[in-house]
This record gives C-alpha cells, sequence and structure tokens, in this order.
C-alpha cells in the first residue's frame, strides 16, 4: 500500500520561473490493484509518477509506503527502495545501446552484487517469458517496437518489484501492440504485482485491468 | 556482504569497460593525449636519474679528496713538492699525483680526455682508447691515433686495447696515456701535476684533512668525493625539474583538455547515466563506475607512457631532447645509458600526472552521478 | 629550494588536496548553516547532493595523503646526499625546521581524515544523517590541518639548500646530541621494549574480549590509541636497532630501504591500520545509542576491531621477527 498526503512539488523554486507542478495530491493506492493516472499533458502524470516511484522526492508533504514514512530518505536508501520495490517501463523503452539485450536486462540487478550466473539466468528465463530470448545477443538498436517494449518490461521485472510503474506504455505502440501489453500486464497483476500506469491512451484506462482511473489537471487531482 | 560486494564491483568495472569500448574515439583520444604527456615527463626523469646514477658509479671509485691549486681563481698545475706534507697530515694513506687533460681533435671535432694511467708507463707509445673514441674515430686495436702536440709535430700513438666500462658516460670519451707521451704532447713541466688524489682511512676525517690542507696550502682547494656528489645531484635535479616546469605547459594543456572531456558529456552518455539511476543505480554506484573509467584510463596511461618513456630513453637513446639534458661533448649521441627504475620515481610521476588527471574528474563524474533520475521520463 | 621532480610532484599533490579539502570546507559550512532534513526543498536536495561529492573528495585525498608520506620520506631519503652530514631521510629532515613538523602533519591528519571516512560511511547507513553536524564540523577541523601541512612541506622545501650542515642520523640519533628525538633514545631500550610488548599485548587480549563478550569498547580504544603512540617511540628507539643491528643507528626511515625487504611500509602501514580501526572502535561509541545507528553501530565496530586486531597482529610478528631474526641483542 502506498499513501500520499498533501504532496506539493516545486521546479526552480525562488526564481522567475518557479512553477508548482503538484499540489494538494492525497491518494492511497491498494495494493495488487492496477491505477490509471489520466489527463492532459503537462498534468503532472509523470512527475507523480516519478515522486510514487520514489525517483524524487516531494517538496513537501508525506509518503507512506507500506507503514514506512519515506518522504525524506536520504537518495541512497529511496534508491534500494526503488531497485527493491518498483519495476519501471517507460515511454521510450530506455534501453541502453550498445550492448547487449540480455545486459540491458540484467543492468538493474548490478548494484546488488548477484552472483552473474545467477542474474543470466534469471534474465534469460525472463527474455524467454515475454518470446524475445532468441534476441538475447542482439543490440537493442535492432529491434523492432513491440520487442523493445518486452525487453523492456523483462527489465523492469528483474529485480522481482512488487509495483509496476508505466509511463506512456502504449505512445509507440500500435493497437495490435498496445493490446497485447495490456495482457501482458493483466498477467502480472494476476501475479499480484500492484500496477500505477500512466496514460491518456483510451485503450489503457478503458482496459478491464485497469481498477481505478486517477484524472488529473493542472497538477491537481479531479 | 564482501562476496556480493566484490561481485558488484565486478559487474561494474564489466559495465566500465564496455562503456569506455562503446566510446572508442572520444577515450581514444583522451588516452593518447594522456599517454604523450606520462611518456614526456618520464623520459625526462628516466634520463636525468640515470644519468645520475651512471655518474654515481663512476664517482664511486674517485678518491676521497682531491687537491687541486689555484692560481688568480682558476685551476692552475700543482707543484710535486705539495706532496710530501700532505702525506705527513694523520689520517691521510696516500698522495698520489694526477696528470690529466683534454685533447681536442681538429679533424674529427671531438674533445677527448686523456689520463695518464701507471700501468701504461711501462709501454711507452701505446694508448687505450674507450669505445666511444673507437667508434668516432672508427679505428680499432692496433690502430694508430695521430696526436697534434704543443709545437705543431705529431705523435703516432698505437692503440694496444679498446675499454669499455658499465658506463659509457664515462668510457666514451677516455684514452688512456703514459706520463712520457703526455708530457710530450703538452709540454707538461716535469715537477708539476693536474692535481692530486688522496685517500684517507677514516671517512670522519675527511673534513679535519681538508681544513689542514688548506691552512698548510692557502693557494689549494681540496675537493671531497661528497661535494662532487652533491654537485651532481644538484645540477641535475635541477636539469630536470626545469623541464619537468616546462612540461607542465603540455600537462596543462591536457588537464584542460581532461576537464572538458569529462565535463561535456554528450547527451547520449546523460541519457545512459540518467537509465542506471532511474532503474536502480545509486549515485555512488555510478561514482564507482567513473571511478573505475578513471582507474581504467589512468593505469593504461601510465603503463604505456611508462614503456615509451623507457624505451625512448634507453633504447632510443632519448632523441626527442638530446640537447636539453646532455649537450656537453659531441661523442655522446652514441651513448646508451644503463636502465634505472624505482618505484620512487614511479610513484612521483604518479603525483606528478595521474593525481592531476584524477582531480580533475571528480567534480565532473560526480554531476555526471547526481543526475536526476527521473530526467530519462522526459523525452 | 631544490627543482627536483619528486618535490615539485610533492608540492602539486599538498596544493590540489588543500584545494579539495578548502572546496569541501567550504560546503561543510553551508551545510552546518543550512540543512534541513525535514525539508524537500532544492537547497536541502542539493546539498544532500553535494554530500556524495565530499565524501568522494576526501576518500581520494586520503589516498593522495598516504602516498605523499611515502613519497615525501622517501625524498627526503634521496636528497641527503646533498647536505653535508645527512646520510639518510632523517638528516635531511633536520636541514630546517619544517622537516619533521610535517612528517608529523602528514600522519596525524591521515589519521584524521581516516576517522572522518568512518563517521561518515556510519552516518550514511542511517537514515536520518544522525551524525551530519558533527562529521561536517570534523571536517573544518581537519581542513586548516592540511593546509598547515601544506605550508610546511613547502616551507620545508624553500628552506632545502644543498650543503647547509646537518646532522646525520648517526650523530642526530645518538643519546648525546639533544634535541626531542635524542631525548626519546635516551630512554633505555628495554623498559621501553616491555612498555611495547605490554600495550601491545593488551591491546589485542582487549580486543579478543571485546569481539567475544562485547565490552571494554572504550579501554580497547584507549589502548590501541596508546600502542600506536608506543610504536612510533619503539621505531625510534629499539626497533630499527634490530633490523640494522647496529646499536646506535635509531632512524626509522631506513627501514623503508630494499636492504630491510621494505619491511618499514608494512610495519608504518599495520600501525596505522591499527590505531585507525582501533581509535574508530571506540570515536563510533558515543553514536550507538542514536536510534537510527543502533543497529549499524556494533557491527562497524565489530568490524573494526576485526581490522585493529589483524593490523596489530601483523605489526607485533614483523617486530618480534625483526627481534628474534636479529643478530643484535640488548644487554642493559
Ligand atoms: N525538472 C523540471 N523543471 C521544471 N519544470 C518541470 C520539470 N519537470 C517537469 N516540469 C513541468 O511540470 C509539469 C508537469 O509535467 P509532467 O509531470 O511531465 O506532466 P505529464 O506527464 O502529465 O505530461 C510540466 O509543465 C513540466 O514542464
Ligand atoms: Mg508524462
Amino acid at each position: 500500500m502506498i499513501r500520499l498526503n498533501e504532496i506539493r512539488k516545486v521546479f526552480n523554486t525562488g526564481k522567475p520561473n518557479e512553477f508548482v507542478a503538484l499540489q494538494g495530491i492525497n491518494l492511497t493506492i491498494e495494493a495488487h490493484r492496477a491505477v490509471a493516472l489520466t489527463g492532459p499533458s503537462g498534468s503532472g502524470k509523470t512527475t507523480l509518477l516519478s515522486i510514487l516511484g520514489c525517483m524524487a522526492r516531494p517538496t513537501a508533504g508525506r509518503i507512506l509506503l507500506g507503514d514506512r514514512e519515506i518522504t525524506s530518505l536520504p537518495e541512497r536508501f529511496l534508491t534500494e527502495i526503488r531497485r527493491s520495490t518498483f519495476g519501471f517501463i517507460f515511454q521510450q523503452y530506455n534501453l541502453i545501446k550498445g550492448i547487449s539485450v540480455l545486459e540491458n536486462v540484467m543492468i538493474p540487478a548490478y548494484p546488488t552484487g548477484e552472483k552473474h550466473a545467477s542474474l543470466k539466468e534469471r534474465a534469460t528465463k525472463l527474455l524467454n517469458l515475454f518470446n524475445v530470448g532468441s534476441k538475447a545477443d542482439s543490440k537493442p538498436e535492432w529491434l523492432s517496437g513491440g520487442e523493445a517494449q518486452r525487453v523492456a518490461i523483462a527489465r523492469a521485472l528483474i529485480n522481482n518489484p512488487s509495483v509496476i510503474v508505466a509511463d506512456e506504455p502504449t505512445a509507440h505502440l500500435d493497437t495490435r501492440l498496445s493490446l497485447e501489453l495490456m495482457a501482458i500486464l493483466k498477467d502480472l497483476k494476476e501475479e499480484g504485482k500492484t500496477l500505477l500506469i500512466a496514460s491518456h491512451d483510451p485503450i489503457v484506462h478503458s482496459s478491464e485491468v485497469v481498477d481505478r482511473v486517477v484524472a488529473m489537471r493542472d497538477g491537481q487531482m479531479q | 556482504m564482501t562476496m556480493s560486494a566484490f561481485e558488484k564491483h565486478r559487474h561494474v568495472i564489466d559495465f566500465t569497460l564496455s562503456s569506455l569500448l562503446r566510446r572508442k574515439g572520444k577515450n581514444f583520444s583522451l588516452l593518447a593525449v594522456y599517454t604523450f604527456v606520462i611518456f614526456l615527463v618520464a623520459s625526462v626523469m628516466f634520463l636525468t636519474h640515470s644519468i645520475k646514477e651512471d655518474a654515481y658509479m663512476v664517482l664511486t671509485d674517485a678518491p676521497e679528496i682531491t687537491v687541486q691549486k689555484l692560481m688568480a681563481g682558476r685551476h692552475d698545475l700543482i707543484p710535486l713538492s705539495y706532496m710530501e706534507p700532505i702525506r705527513e697530515i694523520r689520517g691521510v694513506q696516500s698522495v698520489e699525483p694526477r696528470l690529466w687533460g683534454y685533447y681536442f681533435d681538429g679533424t674529427n671535432k671531438a674533445n677527448y680526455t686523456l689520463v695518464v694511467k701507471k700501468e701504461m708507463n711501462n709501454t711507452p707509445g701505446a694508448i687505450s682508447v674507450g669505445n666511444g673514441v673507437a667508434r668516432n674515430l672508427l679505428v680499432k686495436e692496433n690502430g694508430i691515433i695521430p696526436f697534434k702536440a704543443y709545437d705543431g709535430s705529431y705523435l703516432f700513438l698505437k692503440i694496444k686495447d679498446v675499454f669499455s666500462s658499465e658506463s659509457e658516460l664515462v668510457s666514451s670519451d677516455l684514452i688512456l696515456i703514459s706520463e712520457q707521451d703526455f708530457r710530450k704532447i703538452f709540454a707538461f713541466p716535469p715537477d708539476v701535476a693536474t692535481d692530486l688524489v688522496l685517500r684517507v682511512r677514516n671517512p670522519r676525517e675527511l673534513t679535519t684533512i681538508a681544513t689542514k690542507i688548506n691552512q698548510m696550502f692557502p693557494d689549494t682547494r681540496p675537493i671531497l668525493r661528497e661535494e662532487i656528489l652533491r654537485t651532481y645531484e644538484a645540477v641535475f635535479d635541477w636539469r630536470g625539474g626545469l623541464v619537468i616546469i616546462i612540461l607542465w605547459g603540455a600537462a596543462l594543456a591536457f588537464v584542460i583538455l581532461a576537464w572538458d572531456r569529462a565535463t561535456g558529456l554528450s547527451a547520449e552518455e546523460k541519457r545512459e547515466i540518467g537509465i542506471l539511476k532511474a532503474i536502480g543505480w545509486e549515485t555512488s554506484d555510478v561514482l564507482l563506475m567513473k571511478f573505475w573509467e578513471g582507474a581504467v584510463i589512468s593505469f593504461s596511461a601510465f603503463s604505456f607512457g611508462l614503456l615509451l618513456a623507457y624505451a625512448h630513453v634507453y633504447f632510443a637513446s632519448f632523441i626527442l631532447f638530446e640537447s636539453t639534458i646532455k649537450g656537453w661533448s659531441i661523442i655522446y649521441p652514441q651513448f646508451r645509458l644503463t636502465p634505472f627504475v624505482s618505484i620512487y620515481q614511479i610513484a612521483t610521476l604518479f603525483f606528478l600526472t595521474v593525481v592531476p588527471y584524477t582531480v580533475t574528474t571528480i567534480a565532473p563524474s560526480w554531476r555526471a552521478a547526481t543526475i536526476d533520475p527521473d530526467m530519462v521520463m522526459r523525452a | 629550494m631544490i627543482f627536483h621532480g619528486p618535490i615539485l610532484g610533492l608540492l602539486l599533490g599538498s596544493l590540489l588536496v588543500s584545494f579539495m579539502l578548502v572546496y569541501s570546507a567550504f560546503y561543510a559550512v553551508q551545510i552546518l548553516l543550512r540543512w534541513d532534513m525535514r525539508s524537500g526543498s532544492e537547497i536541502q536536495l542539493g546539498l544532500e547532493r553535494r554530500t556524495y561529492l565530499i565524501s568522494v573528495l576526501i576518500t581520494y585525498a586520503l589516498g593522495f595523503q598516504l602516498l605523499s608520506l611515502f613519497l615525501f620520506i622517501y625524498t627526503a631519503d634521496h636528497l641527503a646526499p646533498l647536505f653535508v652530514g645527512a646520510m639518510c631521510a632523517a638528516g635531511s629532515l633536520n636541514v630546517n625546521p619544517w622537516g619533521y613538523p610535517t612528517i608529523v602533519l602528514k600522519i596525524v591528519n591521515f589519521i584524521l581524515g581516516a576517522v572522518w571516512l568512518v563517521i561518515n560511511f556510519t552516518d550514511n547507513r542511517a537514515w536520518d544523517y544522525p551524525l551530519i553536524r558533527k562529521k561536517y564540523a570534523l571536517l573544518l577541523c581537519i581542513a586548516p590541518l592540511i593546509l598547515a601541512e601544506t605550508i610546511f612541506q613547502t616551507a620545508y622545501s624553500a628552506g632545502l639548500h644543498p650543503n647547509i650542515i646537518t646532522s646525520c642520523c648517526g650523530t642526530l640519533f645518538t643519546a648525546d646530541a639533544a634535541g626531542v628525538t635524542s631525548g626519546i633514545i635516551a630512554l633505555p631500550p628495554i623498559p621501553l621494549a616491555v612498555t611495547f610488548y605490554t600495550l601491545m599485548g593488551a591491546t589485542l587480549i582487549c580486543g579478543v574480549y571485546y569481539r567475544r563478550a562485547g565490552k571494554g569498547v572504550t579501554l580497547f580504544s584507549i589502548l590501541s590509541s596508546l600502542t600506536f603512540l608506543a610504536s612510533g617511540v619503539a621505531l625510534i628507539s629499539f626497533i630499527p636497532l634490530y633490523f640494522y643491528e647496529l646499536p646506535t643507528h635509531h632512524c626509522p626511515f631506513c627501514l623503508l630501504h630494499k636492504e630491510y625487504l621494505y619491511v618499514g611500509y608494512a610495519l608504518y602501514l599495520a600501525f596505522l591500520g591499527g590505531v585507525i580501526s582501533g581509535l574508530g572502535v571506540g570515536i563510533l561509541k558515543p553514536f550507538s545509542g542514536v536510534e537510527s545507528l543502533k543497529g549499524v553501530v556494533p557491527g562497524i565496530q565489530r568490524r573494526l576491531a576485526l581490522a585493529s586486531l589483524v593490523s596489530n597482529g601483523i605489526s607485533l610478528l614483523i617486530v618480534v621477527y625483526g627481534v628474534l631474526s636479529s643478530n643484535l641483542i640488548l644487554l642493559d
């Protein structure tokens, strides 16, 4: 369970271009549920996801993860929580070019110091699970959009997170691939993962997977 | 705990190496300049050190005290009559006159050092030459060298043998000759010598004896071996240091380049670090990666630079800086130095090159490592 | 002033380390003034990021410090032939009044820097930066010492004029010469050796007891520090005698020579390692009561104690080996 209490995020505090990106956000996300954030571009979805996913700290307000208050944890602890609790799927896939697909999937686990052999085995399993096992040695530049998306999902799962955070996951996919993605997300939810998806794509928020839709506008919930 | 820390380092190093290789162009030019700077500084250091060590090797056999006569502040010939009173001084083991001088060979435009050796006195007309001289004159054993005497007449001396010594610095311009021939060539008066050399029983008495000689013969200058060593040491260190300062110009340019390289992260690199951070790497993990990156670059540049400098100084005879440090006799260009490389030199080199490079990269690495992880979520 | 590669290197290194420390000190002041854990403001986030930079700067600075300590001794050693009467580092350090203070400062700064890193490491294990003010206050104390070291070292180098008459180690370290160092020698070596062995033994026993029973932290820390001081004295009074097999050669620096298989490096490092980890154990003790550090401090202390035991064990082995394999026998 994640609870947000009066979250506020301000960029460029005190400067002429000061900007309030989030304001008065109160939100509780139950475990094993799928929540979709919708709203026009610039409404603060990504900012909210990054705070939820322990990537950024709010300017004010409190965050509870389970019973633990994580609001003002130092970065190194936030990172540890992020690594073990959240798996991220990005709009642009964000795979690292020039190294193999397999390595891309393994990278998030490097700081944990897991043995190379066992890590490689898990990564290979995940790639096979998403039908991209044959691409393990290729470079991400050569992948199609759908393949890249599935590699990105495999990477998001390598540390076995309980929450999957996806920012506009369907933005670069056609309808068929978008539906395929929703099917994968459905499976993940059935496995017991919590899903947090920011998207203004109707395929996402009209999907049967999504339990709850949170609409946003100008940094506030509606 | 320790095991996983080890695995973590391994993973990070693996990743660092593959990142370095992915950006070959950028890293290669940095490595090349870095290596070149280390090569320059190392060359100068190896050379000064080796010349100094060579000189040392020669001087360890030198007499403890040399007594010269001074005339109007210049080195003059010393009367043999000075020997007896000096021998009487307590602690003096022996006093020997030495005859030596320089001979300018006009045809070959080279300067030789002529030294009288007692052993040669039995075979007047014969000389023994250093291998540098032999090479320069293209002569071998039993060859004849004409010497132009003081009055313009010629003296033909036969080469008995060609010798070489541990240090080419000495043997290269040396000719050993008999006393008779020496005096003939230079019309050297019979009752004087170039200088006197003393053997002393107890090294602690050196200064006392030197003081006594000076009191006895105020027109002489006793020189202790230690003083010669000191002078060598000071002169060579000074020259080496000066060259290093000049090279710092090059080093500074390099530091600026390193700074530029480290600061000017490409958009691609920034994105990569952002991704790493977003998917679970912490700032200190990225710092660790940057540390290994610096370590790999520094280590490679350091090793290549050292090897190149070693080859340059000891095999290629320091062709790049010939005149800067040496520049005495024209015979030298051929000479080979005895290799002397110590941890001390390597530590010094480290401080002169790797330390500034590393300091230059700290702040940029940190700046890269603290990129916002949520940056990658925005296009 | 001597234009000499190693001296230039040392001066450059010190200058850079000073620069790093001054820079860190500047942000230490900012942190002391503006740190607010509860705030999510950009200033606070910026300061938290600076702490990473400062950790890295101090870590590198410490590494350079250790190297420069040995390079400094080595350089002094190599310069000895330039000075009448100086036969090794002991003599050339005495050429002007800045030599020995520089060495002492280098050692003190290294120990302080390492202790700072221990505190920093501990602080970073807690989620609320409990030691942030203390560690940055300590940093503010270290910075001037580093500056002093740089100034001393520069003064020493500037005051090197070849040919200055100085006492070599032969006369410097004999009992009839005046001065602090000779005062140490004038103490009879046997009681000093006894003191050294006793303190070393007590430290080792206390350390083992602490590892077993978890008690005696303060005593262990104090004993480690005393052992370090005793080791310093022993390095000038009796240890070298055995290695050189000369009853009058007290120079602690010649141990770094190849003739003695570089045993000095191992010995110096072991002594330094022993005091740093031993001090670290004690310095962390007051923090074991801090809520967020309760679960962290004991583990770190135990590891430090182990490091201290290993270091002290190694140095004791080296000394005992030196004494036993020596042909020298001290009688009085
Ligand atoms: N680092 C930043 N500095 C300044 N403004 C920012 C920053 N990040 C986001 N913003 C602004 O915050 C607002 C919300 O952005 P975002 O959360 O990305 O919206 P969405 O994902 O809903 O499109 C936008 O107007 C954006 O310009
Ligand atoms: Mg967005």
